[in-house]
């Protein structure tokens, strides 16, 4: 007998994912996907082009570079849009570059504010977007649980948690006005281990900073981040050793924690992973800023 | 374990949602909370997150306060309660869950509606002391409404009444006269205690006399196959997917059945037909073979399919077998939840999006209203927020639907609000007319291709006009 019990998780977490995907483009007339580089967009974009195929993927893929990513990112972002053959939307926030803005000198906050909230504001409103697809998921973070799937954001982009439309069965609402927009998350019901196996069974690719080398790290504000280029102060630099490390998300090399490993392979990340005993979210400064901290951030307008 | 041999296990997990009922009284985040912590699902940055967060909102004085663990947002936080429905995750080695984590209070019965209408499972919780309440009335007629079922009865708090047995048969025989009531299949019952973790996870030594699974046990194994109308193949075509000339596919998920290459296929409402020519599961493909089809596919799969003859079909069609036809109709028997502060008004237009259909309609007669504390049916004008009734729904156009019971995909809408574009309502289909009503006043227009430019022209130029699209 033909049933759903044949269909494993990731098979009908996929399904879903897609099923979501469709429903963007059927709806929507501009919509754009996000595309952060990390492992969560490198499987968003393995979906889309699946649930497209045999067409090229309907909508352009979006970059908000804060300038401060690690330069392998940069890299293979350029990389899978040559291979993949889709649109890349690359911005940064021009008053920020004006400003010289940097994490080291200006601070996590006014940094993620400027060249990544503000960056974010810019990049939409100059695209005229009118769904926004991302890589959230619900198990990152505790104010994320309550998200939903299709997101209702006003004019100016703002979240009103306590205001959220019902969400029900696999009906998505996509009713919105003149200048609003929905955040759309795919991968809402995957989970950090979710993804790392489906990395692993259909084969997608992903920047190699998810792998254990020895690369150059300096202590900084209670995390190893490495050196990545040579903006980083002299001083902090002289401190640098050389140490087997990995990251467990990507992000603005200043902003982003290395965890000691030694692992290589994806069975051995997700080793990794099922015996580690802190959260994901630990390696991201910006959510110690404050308690709540996402919840806020989220309001104003960050993914 | 060796870790290859783990992610062989792991791919073949399958999956259940579950949602949880009960009042912040019952300890339902606790329960929730403990079951994240002893499945070993908490980090240690987020326990210390909770043990910090304990000390100033807790309600457990020294020990962590398990539902800190999982209430969201930080104005629940301050007043202690569970405002909208929470999604959680966690997994054993045969299954991957998602909790909905919902309010019980009455005032957030849609939030409760919200989370049943994905799960194929519901924990409610009773407490031990006070035995089956107004509200446990209220989450069971919910969850049954919503077509679960599987409930699971966990009575906690079990240490506050010594862990009598008594006790717990008391509450269990009452709970099976209004599972009865309720018409409810499936039922379970567990004697709990969430704030010590009494058989949640581990089997309690303080209840010898029960023999069955602690909770993560019985949700790990219990069999949820659904016996229902598998032979029904359902699939709404959500995108036609046109890359050139030579290809036109129809893209889908398959609401229930399966479908076959070579097999009759009708379109509904139009009734044309055609064969499958080809279908490819989006599972399938890779980076490498984007064009990789197969030969038969089956519900949920997200499919694209392609027909041997170039008939009409669009988003919000229905593809289904030849030999199995669903029924037609615009004129439906439905129940309807109310989701919105704003009344919902007989007659008035509202978009009634069904699987991937949207459609204007209204309701035009409300039969009775329903009392989710009592059952008591009583007759009104309108609804109110969180009232279920039961209505007659005439839609501008017809379109094909199974009742809720036989199918949860193509038997359910949401009710969309033209003006202020909200969620207003949600609706099962109980029954759906032999015939058409007021198909000649309510049909939707054919438009020529001057008025479609006109219409097109406004929505350009006139976007402030609000212009529906033709």
């Amino acid at each position: 007998m033909l049933s759903q019990e044949r269909l494993t998780h990731l098979k009908q977490l996929e399904a879903e994912s897609i099923h979501i995907l469709r429903e963007v483009v059927a709806e929507f007339s501009n919509p754009v996907m996000m595309y952060s580089v990390g492992k969560d967009s490198s499987v968003m974009l393995h979906l889309a082009m699946k649930a497209f195929a045999p067409a090229k993927l309907p909508f352009p893929m979006l970059h908000v570079d804060t300038l401060w990513k690690f330069k392998e990112m940069i890299a293979f972002r350029d990389q899978r849009a040559k291979d993949l053959d889709f649109e890349l939307i690359v911005h940064s926030n021009p008053e920020g570059i004006e400003m010289n803005i940097s994490p080291f000198e200006h601070g996590s906050k006014t940094h993620t504010d400027i060249m990544k909230t503000q960056a974010l504001k810019q990049a939409l409103n100059a695209g005229g977007y009118d769904a926004i697809i991302g890589g959230a998921r619900r198990d990152e973070e505790k104010s994320r649980a309550k998200e939903r799937i299709f997101s209702f954001r006003d004019k100016h982009h703002r979240w009103d948690p306590k205001n959220q439309r019902p969400e029900l069965w696999n009906i998505y609402n996509t009713a919105t006005d003149k200048g609003e927009s929905v955040r759309v998350f795919p991968i809402s019901n995957w989970t950090e281990l979710d993804i790392w196996q489906y990395i692993y069974l259909e084969d997608i690719k992903i920047p190699s900073l998810y792998f254990a080398k020895e690369q150059e790290v300096v202590e900084y504000e209670g995390t190893k981040i490495r050196v990545d280029d040579e903006r980083m102060p002299k001083a902090l630099r002289d401190t640098a050793k050389k140490e087997t490390v990995r990251f467990r998300t990507l992000g603005c090399y200043p902003l982003t924690g290395a965890i000691a490993s030694s692992a290589t392979t994806l069975p051995e990340i997700i080793q990794e992973m099922l015996l580690s005993t802190s959260s994901e979210r630990e390696g991201r400064v910006i959510d110690k800023d404050q308690e709540g901290a996402m919840e806020l951030k989220k309001i104003e307008g960050y993914f | 374990m060796d870790i290859m041999d783990y992610l062989k296990e792991h791919e073949n997990k399958d999956m259940l949602r579950f949602l949880t009922c009960g009042s912040v009284d019952d300890g339902k985040s606790t329960l929730i909370g403990r079951m994240l912590y002893d499945a070993k699902m908490i980090f240690d940055d987020q326990l210390a997150a909770a043990k910090s967060e304990s000390k100033k909102y807790g309600t457990t004085g020294e020990s962590i306060d398990m539902a800190l663990l999982v209430d969201g947002l930080q104005s629940e936080r301050e007043q202690g309660i569970t405002i909208d429905v929470a999604y959680r995750f966690f997994a054993t080695d045969n299954r991957k869950f998602i909790i909905a984590d919902t309010p019980g209070h009455e005032q957030y019965t849609r939030n409760m509606v919200t989370g049943a209408s994905t799960a194929d499972v519901a924990i409610i919780l009773i407490d031990a002391r006070k035995g089956i309440l107004t509200q446990t009335r209220r989450h069971s007629f919910i969850v049954n409404l919503l077509g679960i079922e599987h409930i699971i009865i966990a009575i906690n708090k079990m240490d506050l009444v010594n862990f009598s047995e008594e006790t717990f048969n008391t509450i269990k025989a009452s709970y099976a006269d209004l599972a009865k009531e309720l018409g409810i299949p499936h039922t379970y019952y567990i004697p709990v205690s969430a704030l010590n973790g009494d058989n949640v996870v581990e089997s309690s030594t303080s209840t010898p006399w029960y023999q069955g699974k602690p909770l993560l046990g019985l949700l790990d194994s219990m069999d949820i196959a659904k016996v229902a109308k598998e032979e029904d193949f359902r699939f709404p075509v959500q995108y036609v997917n046109r890359p050139n000339l030579d290809f036109r596919g129809f893209c889908g998920t398959i609401a229930s059945g399966s479908v076959k290459v070579g097999d009759s296929i009708t379109v509904l409402p139009s009734g044309k037909s055609s064969k499958v020519k080809s279908i490819i599961n989006a599972g399938d493909t890779s980076e490498a073979y984007m064009d990789i089809t197969t030969k038969e596919a089956y519900a949920p799969m997200a499919i694209t399919l392609t027909t041997e003859d170039e008939i009409d079909i669009s988003r919000g069609d229905m593809i289904v077998h030849s030999n199995n036809l669903p029924r037609v109709s615009n004129s439906l028997k439905v129940m309807l939840v109310w989701m919105d502060d704003k009344v919902m008004e007989v007659g008035r237009n509202y978009d009634i999006k069904r699987a991937t259909s949207v459609i204007s309609g209204s309701f035009t007669h409300i039969n009775y209203k329903i009392d989710v504390n009592t059952y008591k049916r009583t007759e009104v004008d309108s609804l109110a927020l969180n009232d279920i009734a039961s209505c007659k729904m005439i839609l501008t156009q017809p379109i094909a639907s199974d009742a809720y019971s036989d199918n949860r995909l193509t038997g359910a809408f949401i009710v969309v609000d033209r003006i202020s574009n909200n969620t207003v309502g949600a609706g099962m289909i109980i029954g759906v007319s032999r015939r058409d009503e007021d198909v000649n006043k309510l049909a939707t227009k054919v438009y020529n291709d001057a008025e479609k430019g006109l219409n097109s022209y406004i929505r350009t130029h006139f976007p402030e006009w609000n212009c529906k699209k033709i």
